[in-house]
């Protein structure tokens, strides 16, 4: 089965991967933010014959990037989008990265300025494991979020309801929502029908 | 040379000559003929000659890339750590060419050749020359060894510098380009250093106008010495000199060199001039001031760089104040607005300029993935 390592330990399984490779047209121009060492692009240009570009902050992933032929920048996404041009891609991918920046509101408005649809995956601050330690009086750590408060990247946690309410606010449409769980997650088959509750990431695809 | 080194060097070389009887016509108007090129090659070129790599050297480098000219020489190439057998520029697997370039004095014609017209050497009569000139000069030789395609033309610095224009004056005569530390239109501050170099070694009176029998050693040196401050970092000296004494423990009380530091910079000042002529200094520093990919596009970056074809991967460091990455990041703009594939890597460093010669680690490991995936973009 092919699986895609995205961030940290969430895997797109064949048919999440399947499910975005379809919403691309072949050929289309692909940017993904926070690219990592490119896997998910090298996937992109070999099935969609896409034309990709990575941006990553991390040097060590920089050069895996360029190692497997995967065009990448160096920068950080704090300070927004200023090497691209408007409207210069057809896709700008954001994977789990959302709740690291520091202004996710600004970032999100880069995106729709360089691109035209957004593919965000979106780390789910209201799944029902983050609700039951919350409710014990504990900040949550779960699979997909490690960390202790302190020594947390993720600034901006929120639910998949918070999204959607920016979304909104800033005339982005919601074209399809893909709840995904852990593997082994006993509730992965309600994901789908209350993904706010059960499902611990969720891949947005937007447009503006 | 001791027979570990040898081992994974590509040993003994010997420098080559071309000569352009014609010679060129410069972009300041005047034509320079005969034209000698004194170049170094490493590695076999392969039968369909489409594994050629072109090595742009730096203001004071040379062709002498890897290697040792005999097997006493102490010291091998500038790029020893990068070229070799199963190095980055891996000479099992590449041709690797470097050339002098001209108005240099390293065996390529330069201010201290002699002017078949006098029958004495140029000095100033020697013409300005640009990177551009540098570059069409180096296509004759490129021509000459019968190579179709660089598959890769790279260089840091002012070696940088002629990556760009090789990029733009020759797009299809490379399959990629690799830019390190350096910049697509120099700044008014770099301007600034090689002016006050430049006044060191005019105000020298052993420099005589540019009719010198003895080098103005002093101008010369002090040109140097500023120059070699601004390659260092403010951290890359604290970490090196601190405020060390050089021979005693106190303070002398008069002008003489007390501190380490001061003592580092004379001694690169008199290496220098034991191998580098005075003049060359003048017109390379110029070369320098005048490159502007830009300078025909009223600044625009993007149609600076339009003629650009090939894939890119430029490099900077993040203590590089002469040549700052947001210099690279700007030309990088440039390239990604005209759809170009380009990849942008600022590699983490404390050395400043000097960098691109000393992280050869990191350096060493971004390139090496770069052109591991050119193979496919062989024609």
């Amino acid at each position: 089965m092919t699986t895609i390592r995205l961030n940290h330990d969430t895997t797109l399984s064949r048919r999440d991967l399947e499910t975005i490779a379809s919403m691309i047209p072949g050929k289309s121009r692909i940017l993904d933010l926070g690219c990592g060492s490119g896997r998910l692009l090298k996937f992109l240009a070999q099935l969609k014959e896409a034309k990709v570009m990575g941006v990553e902050k991390e040097q060590d992933k920089v050069i895996e990037c360029t190692g497997r032929g995967v065009p990448v920048i160096q920068a950080d996404l704090n300070d927004g989008l200023p090497d691209f041009a408007d409207n210069s891609y057809d896709f700008v991918i954001l994977s789990q990265t959302l709740q690291a920046v520091k202004r996710p509101d600004l970032l999100l408005d880069e995106m729709f300025r360089v691109g035209k649809t957004g593919i965000i995956s979106f780390i789910n601050f209201g799944h029902c494991s983050a609700r039951k330690q919350l409710l014990f009086g504990d900040m949550p750590e779960t699979k997909t979020l490690p960390w202790k408060w302190y020594n947390t990247p993720n600034i901006h946690l929120a639910t998949i309801a918070d999204f959607r309410r920016l979304c909104t606010q800033k005339n982005i449409r919601i074209l399809r929502e893909i709840p995904l769980t852990q593997d082994g997650d006993p509730f992965a088959f309600l994901a789908g029908i209350w993904p706010n509750l059960f499902s611990s990431t969720c891949v947005f695809i937007l447009e503006k | 040379m001791n027979p570990d080194q040898r081992k994974q060097s590509v040993g003994i070389v010997t420098p080559r000559h071309f000569v352009i009887e014609e010679g060129l016509k410069l972009q300041c108007g005047q034509v320079l003929a005969p034209i000698t090129l004194c170049y170094e090659v490493y590695g076999t070129l392969s039968k369909n000659a489409d594994n050629a790599i072109l090595i742009e050297h730096a203001l004071s480098g040379d062709a002498h890339v890897a290697g040792y000219h005999s097997p006493e020489d102490a010291k091998p190439g500038w790029w020893e750590s990068m070229v070799g057998p199963g190095k980055t520029f891996d000479t099992e697997k590449y041709f690797i060419v470097c050339s002098n370039i001209i108005g240099g004095c390293s065996g390529s014609t330069g201010p201290s050749s002699i002017n078949p017209k006098t029958g004495k050497r140029y000095g100033m009569d020697f013409p300005l020359v640009t990177i551009a000139d540098m570059v069409h000069a180096q296509k004759k030789l490129m021509d000459h060894l019968k190579i179709r395609k660089w598959l890769c033309v790279a260089g840091g610095s002012m070696g940088g510098m002629q990556v760009l224009r090789w990029a733009l004056l020759y797009p299809d005569s490379l399959v990629s380009a690799i830019p390190i530390a350096t910049s697509s239109r120099i700044s008014p501050q770099s301007i600034a250093f090689n002016w006050v170099g430049r006044e060191a070694i005019m105000s020298d009176p052993a420099w005589n106008g540019g009719n010198y029998e003895e080098q103005p050693d002093k101008g010369l040196a002090i040109a140097r010495m500023l120059a070699h401050i601004t390659y260092l970092s403010e951290e890359s000296m604290r970490r090196k000199f601190g405020r060390k004494l050089q021979f005693s423990q106190d303070y002398s009380f008069d002008f003489d060199k007390d501190f380490s530091v001061e003592s580092y910079l004379e001694h690169q000042g008199m290496r220098f001039v034991e191998r580098f002529d005075a003049n060359s200094y003048l017109y390379i520093t110029r070369a320098i001031d005048y490159f502007d990919v830009t300078d025909k596009t009223g600044g625009d970056m993007a149609k600076g760089l339009e003629k650009m074809k090939c894939k890119c991967l430029v490099v900077s460091f993040t203590s590089d104040w002469l040549f700052p990455p947001e210099q690279s990041r700007e030309m990088v703009r440039g390239m990604l607005k005209n759809g170009l594939d380009v990849s942008y890597c600022n590699i983490e460093s404390s050395y400043g300029h000097d960098a691109f010669l000393l992280e050869d680690d990191t350096l060493g490991r971004l390139i090496s993935n770069f052109l591991s995936n050119l193979e496919t973009d062989k024609e």
